[in-house]
């Protein structure tokens, strides 16, 4: 039942509400706003918030300068490349910890989430070492690798938690039936699993696209994805607000989006269940 | 239910996940361990020799260790202590009723689908800039003088900008748990006479109480590592003012390249993110049952 509440606290509720979520948002809002701008309009005192001349020079000199595509698409690859090699590797993990539950499979899950407290700096001057030896610093492959490992936890996790949620007893039927393995799953569990599987990629590639501590410790020039190329802007000669807010907002435009799309199973992903 | 032949082909399938997390935990993890022996510096190849808990000795007495540690510490707490209070707060106005409730839910979530990199520069460079920033101009208008945030507050600023990353992941799951809180039972306490804040404390905040540990834990797990924030802003000055551990055994090990120290560091922050793991996997655990 909808408790009942008077207009006139709904509306002081509406103002304030969106007061505060303005506020939170105002840096992106001013980021977007600013990629608009000339450089002299963007650092303007004091500062101008609608009424300038809007331009897309900025975009156009960030790709032009810096080949802004290259790093998007190094973006674009290691993230869809990390999520679909760990949803190969995980897809038939999580399946068998599903549907053939052994005595240690709770054991298991628990030592797979274990790996993701590791804290990377820990580990970072072996796998340094490892892909520098290996010729795979400075490359998509080799990040691909690093970020299919870390996430793969995750990954199995969600699967498993989604597929748990697939009765049994369909499968069960489906066996009864005459289904072979290979048949059950292609049929009835895949399609059944669809709507996981999906969230699963969307929460996978927006952590992937945004993993920083890797991406800037490993790649220089060649492989370097948005976040390491971002990060180059930090340099003195790269201190233009307008062209940085250009680059900034082609870098979180298609994650933020994807994000609110996703916002739902987020809290499930990233909480691994424990919160309903 | 489970046949011979299906437990066999489930072995089988679990076998390339658990191999190669294997992989990635024991080999680096064992070379980490190995290296924090030896005396090794990337620039003297082959100069490698086992000098026995050197490293160690010179890592923890290093007066950046403590500075770096305390920074950790301050870094994890302060970003704590502001998103999950800021997380509560938002939570219960985004649960009451009001128009445009999805979109600004919306906008309260979006910091945290930004990337690290962007959110640094956009803070240091927009916002923080004792010059141009927007907090300038603010102090200018109110004819205050500009100050400057990561020179005179760097610790202070980072956990600002940290915190406003991790505010939306506290208020998401804080919400979701709110929103699975019994209305009925509210309703009850209210038409019994009970004040909001005594139903916000006595029934809302305990049905919270797990939803807060979770967030707690998991943004621990991350808080330890934050690197690109620390990186892009400060460079973890002045000084070590704003150095954690992450970036301490970062710039040992990659930017003085001795691996040998460097390694230790990194033992040490492993021994440290275990003893908050433990916790956490304790609390995950219970819940799989359930």
């Amino acid at each position: 039942m909808a408790r009942a509440v008077s207009t006139r606290r709904k509306l002081l509720t509406t103002v304030f509400a969106w007061l505060v979520g303005l506020a939170i948002f105002f840096p992106i809002l001013w980021t977007i706003l600013t990629s608009f701008k000339t450089e002299a309009a963007a650092i303007a005192s004091p500062p101008v918030w609608f009424n300038f001349h809007w331009t897309l020079d900025n975009y156009v000199t960030v790709q032009n300068r810096s080949n802004y595509f290259r790093h998007f698409s190094n973006s674009v690859i290691i993230s869809v490349g990390s999520t679909l090699l760990g949803l190969i590797i995980a897809i038939p993990a999580a399946w068998s910890m599903a549907f053939v539950p052994a005595k240690r499979t709770k054991d298991v899950l628990m030592w797979m989430l274990s790996t993701k407290m590791l804290p990377p700096v820990g580990v970072l001057v072996p796998i340094y070492l490892i892909f520098r030896d290996l010729g795979i610093l400075d490359t998509r492959i080799g990040l691909v690798i690093v970020l299919t490992l870390i996430n793969l936890p995750i990954i199995v996790w969600m699967l498993y938690t989604y597929f748990k949620e697939i009765p049994g007893e369909i499968l069960e039927a489906a066996r009864m039936d005459g289904a072979s393995l290979r048949e059950e799953i292609i049929y009835v569990l895949t399609p059944m699993a669809i709507p996981g599987m999906a969230s699963t990629v969307l929460l996978n590639i927006i952590l992937a696209w945004n993993e920083a501590f890797w991406t800037l410790n490993l790649t220089a020039a060649r492989a370097a994805p948005l976040t390491a190329f971002i990060a180059s802007y930090s340099s003195p000669e790269g201190l233009f607000y307008a062209k940085l807010s250009a680059a900034s907002t082609m870098a979180i435009a298609p994650i933020l989006i994807m994000g609110w799309f996703s916002q739902k199973q987020l809290v499930r992903g990233l909480t691994f269940g424990a919160v309903k | 239910m489970a046949t011979k032949h299906s437990r066999a082909a489930a072995r089988l399938m679990i076998s390339p996940a658990v191999i190669l997390l294997l992989g990635w935990m024991i080999i680096p993890l064992g070379m980490t361990l190995y290296f924090s022996f030896l005396r090794y510096n990337l620039l003297m190849p082959g100069m490698e020799e086992f000098t026995g808990l050197a490293n160690y000795r010179f890592f923890l007495t290093d007066p950046a260790f403590f500075a770096a540690l305390k920074n950790t510490l301050l870094l994890v707490g302060g970003v704590l202590l502001v998103t999950v209070v800021g997380g509560v707060l938002l939570a219960l106005m985004l649960d009451q009723p009001f128009f445009g409730q999805g979109i600004v839910r919306i906008l309260v979530i979006a910091p945290f689908f930004v990337m690290p990199t962007v959110s640094a520069l956009v803070w240091k460079n927009m916002f923080m800039n004792p010059v141009n920033g927007l907090f300038a101009h603010a102090a200018k208008a109110l004819g205050m003088q500009p100050f400057d945030f990561l020179s005179a507050a760097p610790l202070a600023s980072i956990i600002g900008i940290v915190s406003w990353q991790w505010l939306p992941f506290a208020t998401l799951i804080l919400l979701t748990a709110l929103q699975s809180l019994d209305q009925e039972q509210l309703e009850a306490a209210e038409m019994d006479g009970a004040p909001w804040i005594k139903r916000f404390f006595y029934i809302m905040l305990p049905h919270l109480a797990r939803a807060i540990t979770v967030v707690i834990l998991i943004q621990t797990i991350f808080l330890l590592s934050v690197f690109a924030e620390i990186l892009v802003t400060t460079n973890g000055g002045p000084g070590v003012a704003s150095t954690n551990l992450t970036y301490l055994i970062y710039v040992q090990s990659l930017l003085q390249f001795d691996v040998g120290g460097g390694s230790a560091g990194g033992v040490v922050a492993i021994i440290l993110a275990n003893i908050v793991a433990i916790f956490l996997m304790r609390m995950i655990g219970k819940n799989l049952d359930a």
